[in-house]
């Protein structure tokens, strides 16, 4: 039975999704631009308080942990498109695999992360005080890596969640999609992170 | 066949952006070890994370498939984006008393 025969002969008289796409897939899209106000908002108050504190703190002597960091959860959104690419192609199997596979990526950058807090934490770094400089260094950089975490966080518990219910048959090629963006825009938060938040307290 | 061709061109394409991606990316950790100001660092780090995420926005999230959603989204962002950039003159006043009058100090 078509669609339109379940709509009783009706459908031709809804209203189209807005820019053709899915509602579940706009759903998301409004997520992401709210989601980026957000990260902006936070972004730009690290940025004021920054540029208005005279001995802002440059703690960090090495970029190979961000590098390392950066280039996992870049190749992870190439491992999400070849998932979203697979499951578009009905390869299950083969879209499963890459969902898991990205997960595991982001699971691998959650514990660097994780990693290089303790080490910040054990050279005396708190949320208020740190050896360095002023103790806003401390908030704004656990707020701002914090926040990020969480959404990687997130986003490897629902990579898991939609690739063993797309793997039961519950979710479709589209579900992949709509987690992929989301999983992109974790990746494309970082470009921005890593460059204000790291890379200008670089001590040299 | 065709369809072979076209998926692996696809394919193709992401690895193509991801390469360029990592460059850019690459760029910016060269750019931190450069010998220029922090004003000179800091602009040139966010035209590259600009870059790098627009490439992403085109072709790993495929809004250079979708013109009207690619408006819809730039125009909403970017219109927030800016909204936020009011009190950046603010902060040269906390540093320096006045906005700008002593901008040459600094």
């Amino acid at each position: 039975m078509s669609h339109a025969d379940t709509m009783g002969g009706h459908a031709a008289l809804m209203e189209k999704p807005a820019f053709s796409v899915p509602a579940k897939k706009m759903a998301m899209w409004l997520f992401i631009i709210a989601d980026t106000a957000t990260f902006a908002g936070c972004l730009v108050a690290y940025g004021f308080i920054r540029n208005a504190t005279p001995d802002w703190p440059r703690p960090f002597h090495s970029i190979t942990n961000v590098a390392i960091m950066t280039f996992i959860l870049v190749t992870s959104s190439l491992t999400m498109l070849f998932a979203m690419d697979a499951g578009k192609a009905g390869d299950k199997a083969k879209a499963f695999r890459w969902m898991l596979i990205t997960a595991a990526l982001g699971a691998l950058f959650a514990l660097l992360h994780i990693r290089e807090w303790m080490g910040l934490i054990d050279e005396g770094m708190t949320l208020l005080k740190n050896p360095w400089g002023t103790g806003l260094f401390g908030a704004a950089f656990f707020s701002i890596t914090g926040l990020h975490l969480l959404h990687v966080t997130g986003g490897v518990i629902a990579l898991v969640a939609v690739a063993i219910r797309y793997q039961g048959g519950r979710y479709n090629a589209d579900d992949l999609e709509v987690t992929g963006l989301y999983w992109h825009f974790v990746d494309l938060v970082w470009m921005f992170v890593v460059p204000l938040v790291y890379l200008l307290n670089l001590s040299h | 066949m065709a369809m072979a061709e076209t998926h692996k061109s696809v394919t193709g394409r992401y690895v193509v952006v991801y390469i360029f991606i990592l460059a850019i990316a690459a760029l910016q950790f060269v750019i931190a070890y450069s010998n220029i100001t922090a004003p000179q660092m800091f602009g040139r780090m966010l035209f590259l994370a600009v870059v790098e995420a627009t490439l992403a926005l085109l072709f790993f999230m495929h809004l250079s498939d979708n013109h009207g959603l690619l408006w819809f989204v730039v125009i909403f962002t970017v219109f927030v984006l800016l909204a936020m950039q009011y009190g950046w003159t603010d902060s040269f006043r906390v540093l320096l008393g006045a906005p700008w009058s002593n901008y040459t100090k600094y």
